[in-house]
């Protein structure tokens, strides 16, 4: 590895669920790094274990079910598997912050918008030294530059209003302030817009855009479009069935994908770049990860599958920062190209 | 917020007059005779008639309606067949004791049960959540009488802790009335012995009365904190890094308490008619032991004076309920 030291460098993260009907082994291994400034796209159909990568980052799942089998997650060379649940507080918010998909569902219902942003300005000082904290009024004055600074119309108004009153996009803003109101270096969005109208979709793609670039942000981007991946990202890994499959710049893996994952998800978008693909369309589905298949993880839906894909393929680096895992990378590549 | 309570205070006049209807039919219009229903079974030919012009039950419904309301407006409701005394008199003296009790229940139910079921919640299956849930299983199967007879032998006559029943000691005087609530009212005149006995004479009778209430209480609270503790919102909130005790005891608990004030409104009705059997056993002055006594004696009066009473704080009970929701949750605030 050349360049500067990973903000987030997440290594061969493996973790499992717990269920009534056996071990959910969700992510298996997983790799990648994201450096300052950097923005990550993670693509994947559904149910491949994106949210559960993001949480874990944030500490965020239950456990049980979850169970963290292996790995390291570093952030600024702080393994956030092993900080506890006190420090890792600390981090939320404040070092990295966390947007979801929903935003109709992430506001508390029953609390004004005011509240529950003074709220989480509040809970950001505890981190701070006693004489850097701010008062409840100041708290309060900051909330309405974060609302400004996420272009909500009327902010001091919007703080005594309640999530019920504002739309789908106004929410997101609103959860867009929230998580940046702690000055958080890194912000894992997960699937911020999948729940929007297509217009709102770009406004707050711009946002995060133009946010990212006035505050230095690193962003980890996770989405099923990668429509919104070509407009934001900077970097891609493509997760399938729990496994980090290709990894690549945004350019290079549109180019010249070498994953036939990969490959297939491309050939459903009509042309790159444009948002609303499906990627589910390729045949097949998700194999039962109560079970995982032995070998290739894409065997039963790979056009190219042969009986060394019953060896787990080994991952290879097809380019400069692009690596594959696939026994016919190479090949793939080459036909690609 | 001044629209919605106005909106629900009307609505209450309204069910209200529904109630008044009611009694009004069932005292004026369902008996045969009522002028010889309201005399009494020892009435005699001229005292009935002398009651059917008195109480002008020989004009026409609407008129007869009017001065049903009047009477009542002016506390004339009629008097006790067996002891003569107004009904009115007997209400104001009996319905306080009953209210307090409930309230008093209810206080401890509420204070006990929101608490212990968040607990549950929190600790969901582990040992003090099957604890907790004892509890909530003997509170819904173990009737009430016997849980005050248990508690009267043992906390009273064994153990000496409390008085064995009654409102207070027969030698002490009651406060003069102001709230006609005993409690209050010796404190507003500086009694505090008094109050102090008072309370000693209620806990027995409110921890036995409180137990299917309470158990209620932690089952639908725990319910609705586990799921509460389930949304998005809270993991939202915890992504920011708010502590645990502030997602839990604010974020999740305001959500969860919707539906709970709804089980404590229906538990607190529930309690108000309900009181009887507690009041026979720890010999409690209140409304429930009037009432079914007037009921065996066929005590017209006093049974529909309990009736309306009963009715009214029921009522009363909805509409704060309401308020409570209306405080809680903006959403409800806002719809018509
Ligand atoms: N709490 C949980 N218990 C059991 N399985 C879970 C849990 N959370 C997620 N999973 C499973 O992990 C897999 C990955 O989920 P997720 O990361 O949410 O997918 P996505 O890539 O769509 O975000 C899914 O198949 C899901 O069923
Ligand atoms: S390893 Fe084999 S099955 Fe898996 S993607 Fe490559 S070719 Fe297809
Ligand atoms: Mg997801």
């Amino acid at each position: 590895m050349t360049g500067p030291a990973p903000l987030l460098s997440v290594q061969d993260f493996r973790l499992e669920f717990d269920t009534f009907d056996g071990v959910y082994k969700a992510i298996d291994g997983i790799g990648f790094d994201l450096a300052p400034g950097e923005s990550l796209g993670i693509v994947g159909e559904t149910g491949c274990g994106k949210s559960v990568t993001a949480k874990s980052v944030m500490g965020l799942l239950p456990s049980p079910p979850a169970r963290v089998r292996g790995g390291r997650i570093l952030f600024d060379g702080e393994d956030l598997l092993r900080v506890g649940e006190r420090r890792m507080r600390a981090i939320r918010g404040n070092e990295i912050a966390m947007i979801f998909q929903d935003p109709m569902t992430y506001l508390n219902p029953v609390f004004s918008i005011g509240t529950q942003l003074v709220d989480v300005i509040l809970a950001h000082q505890r981190a701070r030294p006693r004489a850097e904290r701010m008062t409840r009024e100041r708290a309060r004055d900051h909330a309405v530059e974060m609302l400004r600074r996420v272009h909500l119309p009327n902010p001091e108004r919007q703080l005594d209003s309640y999530p019920y009153q504002l739309s789908g996009g106004m929410r997101q803003r609103v959860l867009i302030a929230m998580a940046l109101s702690g000055r958080p270096r890194l912000l894992i969005a997960d699937e911020p817009t999948t729940a929007l109208d297509v217009t709102i979709q770009a406004q707050i793609l711009d946002l995060i855009g133009e946010l990212r670039r006035d505050l230095g942000l690193s962003v980890v981007m996770i989405t099923h479009d990668l429509g919104v991946v070509a407009s934001v990202c900077d970097r891609v890994v493509v997760m399938y069935a729990g496994q980090i499959v290709e990894d690549a710049p945004v350019a290079r893996l549109f180019d010249h994908p070498a994953h036939p994952y990969t490959r297939g998800l491309l050939a459903a978008v009509p042309h790159p770049g444009r948002p609303a693909a499906s990627l589910s369309s390729i045949p097949g589905s998700l194999p039962n990860l109560l079970d995982p298949p032995a070998g290739c993880r894409f065997h039963g839906r790979c056009p190219l599958a042969g009986d060394d894909c019953l060896r787990p393929p080994p991952t290879t680096a097809v380019a400069d920062g692009h690596r594959v895992a696939c026994w016919r990378a190479m090949e793939a590549a080459d036909a690609g190209a | 917020m001044l629209r919605f309570t106005l909106r629900r205070a009307v609505l209450m006049v309204f069910m209200l007059l529904g109630l008044l209807a009611i009694t009004f039919t069932i005292s004026h219009i369902a008996p045969a005779d009522p002028a010889a229903l309201a005399a009494g079974p020892d009435a005699d030919r001229a005292m009935i008639e002398r009651y059917r012009v008195e109480y002008g039950l020989d004009r026409p419904m609407y008129e007869q309606f009017a001065i049903y309301l009047q009477r009542l407006l002016t506390g004339n409701w009629g008097k006790s067949i067996h002891t003569t005394r107004q009904v009115w008199d007997d209400l104001v003296t009996y319905f306080p004791n009953t209210f307090e009790l409930v309230m008093f229940s209810i206080l401890i139910a509420v204070a006990l049960g929101v608490p212990l079921g968040v607990v549950a919640a929190v600790y969901q299956n582990r040992p003090i959540d099957h604890t907790i849930r004892i509890l909530t299983v003997s509170g819904v199967a173990l009737p009430m009488f016997w849980l005050g007879l248990m508690a009267q032998l043992y906390f009273a006559l064994h153990l000496g802790w409390f008085p064995l029943g009654g409102r207070i000691e027969m030698m002490t005087d009651p406060p003069q009335a102001i709230t006609h609530l005993l409690l209050v009212d010796s404190l507003l005149r500086g009694q505090f012995s008094t109050f102090v006995e008072g309370l000693h004479h209620i806990v027995l009778p409110a921890v036995a009365l409180c137990f299917p209430a309470l158990a209620s209480i932690i089952r639908v609270n725990r319910a609705e904190m586990l799921e509460t503790l389930n949304q998005d919102y809270i993991v939202n909130a915890r992504a920011h890094g708010l502590s645990t005790f502030r997602i839990v005891a604010v974020y999740a608990l305001k959500n969860a308490m919707l539906p709970t004030m709804a089980m404590i409104g229906l538990r607190f009705g529930w309690m108000l008619g309900g009181t009887v059997l507690v009041e026979t056993v720890f010999d409690w002055p209140g409304i429930g032991l009037y009432a079914v006594q007037a009921a065996i004696s066929s005590d017209f009066e006093p049974i529909m004076g309990a009736t309306i009473v009963l009715g009214f704080f029921f009522m009363m009970t909805n509409f704060v309920i309401d308020l409570i929701y209306g405080i809680l949750d903006p959403r409800v605030r806002e719809q018509v």
